[in-house]
């Protein structure tokens, strides 16, 4: 039987929820904030919090040096396709380990999440050559595949403790009334799964959109994304807070609004597997 | 064939040529006022040669690790990259950069200031033509200096800064004496303890590439330091850098700073600064009885990576960027104030130049630095804040860190030095030095 909640308690957790919601968001709510003083106003101290004048003068300068829908375009490219890349190889691969397992499946799972442990400066070096070679450097294929070989671990592991949750029975009884591999998985997996894949789908987008070390590295002009937009206004040897906030501002406001509006789906699949 | 139809037919063949040859150059650079300047007028560069520019700007530590993956792969993502004067000897010395040894006689090669030349040459070889150069000088309040009854020499000492920051604290209105560089890093506070130390006789190696942090001078130079700081520097200083010190001196918190004299025109913008009309300057110090003084040299340079198929164009925008002829069309569009100084010496012949207050000690700062000499002792390297050595980067990143948990009260100076003794040491055996 579920535990009564008194209306004060409710009241207290619904506080604390959004205490803790400011204080993560604040970061961000200050960087938008600062991104409409002037650099100045930027540095004040102590901070200026909303009374200022506020102006659009960064986002003009930004706008008017950098080329802000070419980055946008790759990022939305690279980070696209990179995670459909990943969720077409992951749900064959989370489908076999999920119901066809064998006594090296743990071992294999634990591997593919150890690759995430290695320093990825580590490989940059050869991954470079590799790319010199292949004629991938700043490419968006050549990004495509990194990302996505970077985030497969995630994806897959995601994607089987989905599929761990649906009952092997189901796809027994589609084998019996003769659907084959293709059709179980495209028919009868796929849309059971859509929830965990909509959420995988949704936190690799993220993590594509935020990659900042292999974008930067394999990148020049071509296929730099907005990663490397931000990183054209950082400076140590001048004040540029200004301006590098309008810069990041622009950056995450499409996933800051993706996000926004898929929280639900987002939350939902992230704690799927949580609450068995 | 009359005159004009001759004319016509030359016009027509060269701008044939010229589409014909049009390169597009990719060049890496760092983000800070001269170089963005320097993009808003490329313009001009492709208006005359035809050949266009894409930029690639990153903040200055990634682009260092961008620029030397793709050079010593040869990746060729570049044809021009932005370096400074610890990576042109370098990379010039194991022939990852085309030489500027055929720059045209317009370009007036003979202008940049020999300090600049020295730095950026490799057994005599041009290796990078040099952007803007810059030295370290004392900035400091000229209203709180009369306020503390007290007057700024030309040339100060060590002893002399320490007893004004001490007369300028104010610690009710939150104004520091000093403010100076802790924060680790090989070019952040690692830069500015080589500097001061040199000025104490203090030196990174012997002749024979032995650490010396186990020397008095390292002790007296960090010790001087740690106790001026405790007096009369901001609290924090340990994480504080450039940027840090720039922002606590533009809103009035600091009497004195010492650091690089690009910094002279942020201090003087009074968009940015509200200390604009009040700001003196005044040669880096030494200590009482050593000549040396606690200045550094350093330039951001233009150079042609050795992978790149557009060797030729590259070298054409770089006599372009690094011209007499650019001074002048900055000068036009911006001011005399925002032109890039510290490379040529034509500049600081130019009456226009000389009125900009902060002008002519910047060149004294520059004037008085030299890489081949960095201090009292001899030294088998070269560099005044580093040592030109592959190697120092990582060692000097580790010695920071150590120096400025001694800022931060985690641990003693002596502890630092020999910590710093022990790791310098073994980097050094362990690449063969010693």
């Amino acid at each position: 039987m579920a535990r009564a909640v008194t209306p004060r308690r409710k009241a207290v957790n619904t506080a604390l929820a959004w205490a803790v919601g400011l204080i993560l968001f604040f970061p961000i709510l200050w960087t938008i904030l600062t991104s409409f003083k002037t650099e100045a106003q930027a540095i004040a101290d102590p901070p200026i919090f909303l009374f200022f004048d506020w102006t659009l003068e960064n986002y003009a300068i930004v706008q008017e040096r950098s080329d802000y829908m070419r980055f946008l375009w790759n990022s939305i490219i690279i980070a696209g396709c990179s995670t459909l890349l990943g969720v077409a190889i992951g749900v064959p691969a989370a489908w076999s380990m999920a119901f066809v397992p064998s006594k090296r499946t743990k071992d294999i799972l634990l591997w593919m999440l150890s690759t995430k442990m290695l320093p990825a400066v580590g490989v940059l070096y050869p991954i470079y050559i590799l790319f010199i070679q292949l004629g991938l450097l700043d490419s968006r294929v050549g990004l495509t595949v990194v990302i996505m070989l970077i985030n497969l671990p995630i994806i897959i592991w995601m994607l089987y403790t989905y599929f761990k949750e649906i009952p092997g029975e189901i796809l027994e009884a589609a084998r019996m009334d003769g659907a084959g591999l293709r059709e179980e998985l495209i028919h009868v997996l796929t849309p059971m799964a859509i929830p965990g894949i909509a959420s995988t789908v949704l936190l690799n987008v993220i993590l594509a959109w935020n990659e900042a070390f292999w974008t930067l590295n394999l990148t020049a002009v071509d296929a730099a994304p907005l990663t490397a937009f931000i990183a054209s206004y950082s400076s140590p040897e001048g004040l540029f807070f200004a301006k590098l906030s309008a810069a990041s501002t622009m950056a995450i406001a499409p996933i800051l609004i993706l996000g926004w509006f898929s929280q639900k789906q987002l939350v939902r699949g992230l704690t799927f597997g949580a609450v068995k | 064939m009359s005159l004009r139809n001759a004319l016509c037919a030359t016009t027509a063949l060269l701008t044939l040529a010229g589409a014909a040859t049009a390169e597009n150059l990719v060049i890496a650079t760092v983000n800070n006022g001269d170089m963005i300047r320097m993009q808003g007028l490329t313009d001009d560069f492709t208006k005359q040669t035809g050949h266009k520019v894409e930029w690639v700007t990153l903040e200055e530590n990634v682009l260092r690790q961008r620029v030397t993956t793709d050079i010593t792969t040869k990746g060729g993502a570049f044809d021009i990259m932005t370096i400074g004067m610890y990576e042109t000897p370098i990379w010039g010395a194991n022939g990852w950069l085309v030489p500027l040894d055929d720059l045209s006689e317009d370009y007036k090669v003979d202008d940049i200031l020999p300090a600049m030349r020295a730095g950026l040459s490799h057994e005599g070889t041009l290796y990078a033509a040099p952007f803007y150069g810059e030295s370290s000088m004392v900035m400091y309040r000229t209203d709180l200096m009369e306020k503390a009854g007290m007057e700024m020499p030309a040339a100060p000492t060590w002893q002399f800064i320490r007893q004004a920051a001490a007369a300028m604290t104010d610690r009710d209105n939150d104004i520091n004496g000093i403010c100076l560089r802790g924060k680790a890093g090989w070019g952040e506070g690692g830069a500015f303890i080589t500097v001061t130390a040199n000025s104490f006789g203090a030196r990174w190696f012997d002749e024979d590439w032995n650490a010396q942090f186990d020397q008095p001078q390292w002790k007296e130079a960090l010790e001087f330091y740690t106790g001026m700081m405790a007096e009369s520097g901001p609290p924090g200083y340990a994480t504080n850098g450039f940027n840090e010190n720039l922002s606590l001196f533009q809103q009035g918190k600091c009497g004195m700073w010492i650091d690089a004299t690009v910094a002279a025109s942020f201090v003087t913008n009074p968009n940015d600064s509200t200390v604009a009309d009040s700001v003196g300057f005044a040669l880096a110090p030494n200590s009482e009885g050593i000549e040396k003084k606690s200045n550094w040299l350093w330039a951001w340079a233009l150079a042609i990576p050795a992978g790149t198929q557009k060797a030729d164009a590259a070298k054409e925008f770089i006599e372009w960027a690094t011209s007499q002829g650019y001074i002048e069309l900055v000068a036009a569009n911006e001011g005399w104030a925002n032109v890039p100084p510290g490379a040529r010496v034509s500049l600081y012949e130019n009456p226009n130049y000389k009125d900009i207050p902060f002008a002519q000690k910047t060149l004294d700062s520059i004037l008085a630095a030299d890489p081949t000499d960095p201090t009292v002792d001899p030294v088998p390297y070269v560099g005044i804040q580093f040592v030109a050595i592959p190697e120092f980067a990582g060692i000097a990143t580790e010695v920071s860190q150590e120096f400025s948990a001694a800022y931060a009260g985690q641990q003693s100076v002596d502890e630092a030095l020999a910590k710093a003794q022990a790791l310098t040491n073994d980097a050094m055996e362990a690449a063969g030095y010693r």
